[in-house]
């Protein structure tokens, strides 16, 4: 039987992982990659000749489907706030084609049956690739070690207590020892819960006008510090999750500059809103708004330049969402009592693109950051178009404006600062394997 | 209230630039004095020397908020604040409701959002609340039709108090504008500390806050030209003393002490308590104030606290004026205050 193949044509292809900008055709067939034609003047008649599908993406940019090492997607335990099925399809709608699920669910995910069962779930009701994230400790609870190596087999892709640091510096030091049977990375919530010591907020000018308890810069910089140390002594792999502050910049490029294995993620909301949003005195918010309760919390613009400035000079490897979605009720409330998290998923790109419009970044840069770079953090075989991986990819129309309304979200978190901002770029198109699992008509 | 409703001024210079139109805004709720002007602020305190001719006549009861109702709302206790404004509803013939809402009930916004749908049920006029979180009144204020009166909210805000620290103020020298105020003690839990410097800021005052430096935001000390006001900040007492024309303590609770942010309650006296010897190096009839309750032999020495130069008392008297004012004006103030 002749392989159907779809040619995309007149599009400009941007993939990072093999140096392309430039205009060009993407073929694609039976899930995969089939020919990259750099130029299109005859891809047309090309096209025509050899029956395949033709899909018109003049105006166009095409990427790889992005990747992200960080999101919520809350089953099983808490299908209210989300679920594979809901997550997954919020991601396809942001433009990411491979996720990593944090395993701070109910139960935790700790064994590799755990892990099997994401899988399986994922493979009946998620939309996009997932990948799970094991715990490093039994439970979160920091007191002993998961059985890591059983669910590096079983596909956990790194491990992580996200939302809890590990306050044991003895068992951390353990877990990234570990880390080098298993060859997965430990990703890091490098918050020091004593200095956060029950603050809701950045602990700064915001905080001291609006009188919340603050969380201090330092409670980050103290656990980066501490884990970088334990990084170098152990030859283990780290992971730095969600790095927030100017400090912790820095001490990710001392410690590279030194040869020690660390990594580090940041995210959108970090790159581009800062505490004044709690204020409410930008962009029309009321004051307190608990959608814009996060951890660790939005920091200063002084940090939000030190992690562009991160990001730049490859300091920080990629952006991760930290999808992590919520329901009314966790939110309808005080502001020191609503759960920490936003719903990113969807805006993700959107507000990057603020970086783009502000020249803070290229178009290139931002796609790079989210494809192949978060790919090769977690040695995940996605983030690329060459020929033969799977066709796992992005139509973005970069100049297309639109405002976000959380009521059409796919996720059931509609816990976003954002709702009723304005963006340029939007996500037209995600395919994964192919097919199409998002499509925003023109 | 919608989004745009409360807005804090972007600054102290556009909020003074709206001193020409002194004229009470028909504001619906009483938050914080963030977004007010000093117009608005003196429209308060002329109305609250009406109110307080009311509280020295022999009989204090006028019918200007005959049928309405006004309920208290208290998720802290604070006997002063709470009696304070059912005294000035009653006065002014209003029916006051106290509802109390016991701390430990305070889950996940299950109990604020009960007491919203209390409140729309049996038809509140105007809520005053107290809550131990701070912007719990800003949640309640988007939900529901009564006027919310914020008498206290964590470590945020305190309106009420700072408008009758004001009222106190001119009362006694005659003008803010000008006069250096000196805020004494724990800065970083304090809401009245907050709103006073809102105010007193609007007004034109010099402020300066003294405290140790574990119980003053740190931002406030690294970097005081970041703040929305012109503050003085000093970690020694002697240098915050000189000078001053008001002198204000701040409670000290005993918790700082075992959360670690000063050593011992004795130290911190030995360093920070107002005792007659160190209200020396202010202006010779400078004013003692206290928002209450005080902590004799703590924050401030008992001779200070009761001494020809405390207002302290003052105060008090005066609050039921400034919620007397608050309550008229939040009611609409078209009947005369006095109710003739
Ligand atoms: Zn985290």
């Amino acid at each position: 039987m002749a392989t159907e193949r779809t040619r995309l044509i007149g599009g400009r292809l941007i993939d990072p992982s093999q140096g392309i900008d430039d205009l060009a055709d993407v073929v694609i067939g039976s899930g995969r990659v089939l020919e990259i034609v750099r130029g299109t003047e005859r891809s047309r008649r090309t096209a025509v000749a050899s029956g395949e599908r033709m899909v018109d993406v003049t105006g166009m940019v095409i990427a790889p489907g992005f990747v992200d090492l960080h999101c919520h997607l809350r089953e099983p335990g808490f299908e209210d706030k989300e679920t594979i099925a809901t997550g997954t399809r919020a991601a396809a709608a942001g433009g990411f084609t491979t996720v990593c699920a944090m395993p701070n669910t109910s139960p935790t995910i700790d064994t590799a049956s755990d892990v099997e069962w994401v899988i399986s779930a994922a493979r009946r009701g998620g939309v996009v690739r997932v990948h799970p994230i094991g715990t490093i400790t039994r439970g979160e609870k920091g007191q002993e070690l998961s059985e890591m190596a059983d669910m590096a087999q079983a596909g956990a892709v790194a491990f992580s207590d996200d939302g809890n640091m590990v306050k044991s510096a003895r068992l951390m030091r353990n877990a990234l020892a570990y880390s080098r049977v298993t060859g997965r990375p430990i990703v890091d919530h490098a918050e020091d819960p004593d200095l956060v010591d029950g603050g809701v907020m950045h602990d700064g000018r915001v905080a001291s006008i609006l009188g919340l308890r603050g969380s201090p810069a330092e409670a980050e910089e103290v656990a980066v510090a501490r884990d970088i140390a334990l990084a170098r002594a152990t030859g283990g792999k780290l992971h730095i999750a969600h790095a927030s502050t100017a400090a912790a910049v820095d001490l990710i490029r001392q410690g590279k500059a030194r040869g020690i294995s660390v990594t580090a993620e940041v995210t959108p909301h970090h790159l581009v809103l800062t505490d004044e949003w709690i204020a409410g005195t930008s962009a029309g918010h009321p004051p307190f708004n608990t959608n814009c309760r996060v951890n660790p919390p939005l920091r200063t613009d002084a940090d939000r330049m030190a992690l562009i400035a991160g990001l730049l000079d490859g300091t920080i490897d990629c952006i991760a969402t930290d999808h992590a979605p919520h329901t009314v009720v966790d939110k309808d409330c005080e502001f020191d009592q609503a759960a920490p998290g936003l719903s990113m998923l969807e805006t993700a790109f959107g507000l990057l693109m603020r970086l783009v419009d502000g020249e803070h970044l290229s178009l290139a840069t931002l796609i790079k950051v989210l494809t192949i770079n978060p790919a090769q953090v977690f040695g995940l075989d996605a983030g690329t178009l060459r020929v033969g991986a799977n066709a796992d990819l992005v139509v973005i129309d970069p100049g297309a404006e639109w405002t976000v309304d959380v009521r059409k979200f796919q996720s059931k978190g509609k816990n976003s600062p954002l709702h009723g901002e304005r963006f340029r770029g939007l996500v037209r198109t995600t395919m994964v394997g192919g097919e199409v699992v998002h499509e925003v008509p023109q | 209230m919608t989004a745009t409703e409360h807005r804090p001024a972007a600054n102290l210079e556009q909020a003074r630039a709206d001193r020409v139109t002194p004229v009470w805004k028909g504001r619906r709720h009483i938050l914080d004095l963030d977004d007010w002007s000093p117009g608005e602020i003196a429209q308060v305190m002329d109305t609250a020397l009406t109110m307080k001719s009311i509280l020295a006549r022999p009989i204090k009861k006028t019918p200007t908020l005959r049928g309405k109702t006004i309920v208290t709302a208290f998720y802290e206790s604070s006997t002063r604040t709470r009696i304070s404004f059912e005294v000035a509803a009653k006065y002014l013939g209003a029916d006051a409701v106290n509802m109390t809402a016991s701390a430990s009930s305070v889950s996940k916004g299950e109990s604020l959002l009960d007491t919203v749908r209390t409140l729309q049920a049996i038809g509140a006029d105007i809520v005053v609340m107290r809550h131990p979180q701070s912007g719990a009144p800003w949640v309640v204020s988007e939900r529901v039709n009564s006027s919310i009166v914020n008498g206290g909210d964590g470590w945020h805000a305190h309106p009420t108090q700072a408008l009758l620290d004001l009222f106190t103020i001119r009362e006694r020298l005659g003008r803010v504008a000008g006069l250096k105020v000196t805020i004494l003690g724990d800065v970083l839990h304090s809401r009245v500390a907050r709103s006073d410097i809102w105010g007193l800021s609007l007004l034109g005052a010099d402020v300066t806050v003294c405290g140790p430096p574990t119980l003053l935001p740190r931002d406030w000390v690294t970097d005081p030209g970041g703040l929305p006001w012109k503050l003085r900040v000093e970690e020694r007492i002697e240098p915050a003393l000189e000078g001053a024309d008001v002198v204000m303590a701040l409670r000290l609770q005993r918790e700082r002490m075992h959360a670690g942010l000063i050593p011992s309650i004795r130290e911190y006296c030995r360093l920070y308590a107002l005792n007659a010897d160190r209200l020396k190096l202010a202006k010779t009839d400078a004013l003692v104030m206290h928002p209450g309750p005080m902590n004799e032999g703590v924050e401030i020495s008992p001779d200070v606290a009761h001494g020809a130069q405390s207002v302290i008392e003052e105060q008090v008297t005066n609050g039921v004026a400034i919620r007397m004012a608050l309550l008229y004006l939040l009611s609409g103030g078209t009947a005369r205050p006095d109710g003739e």
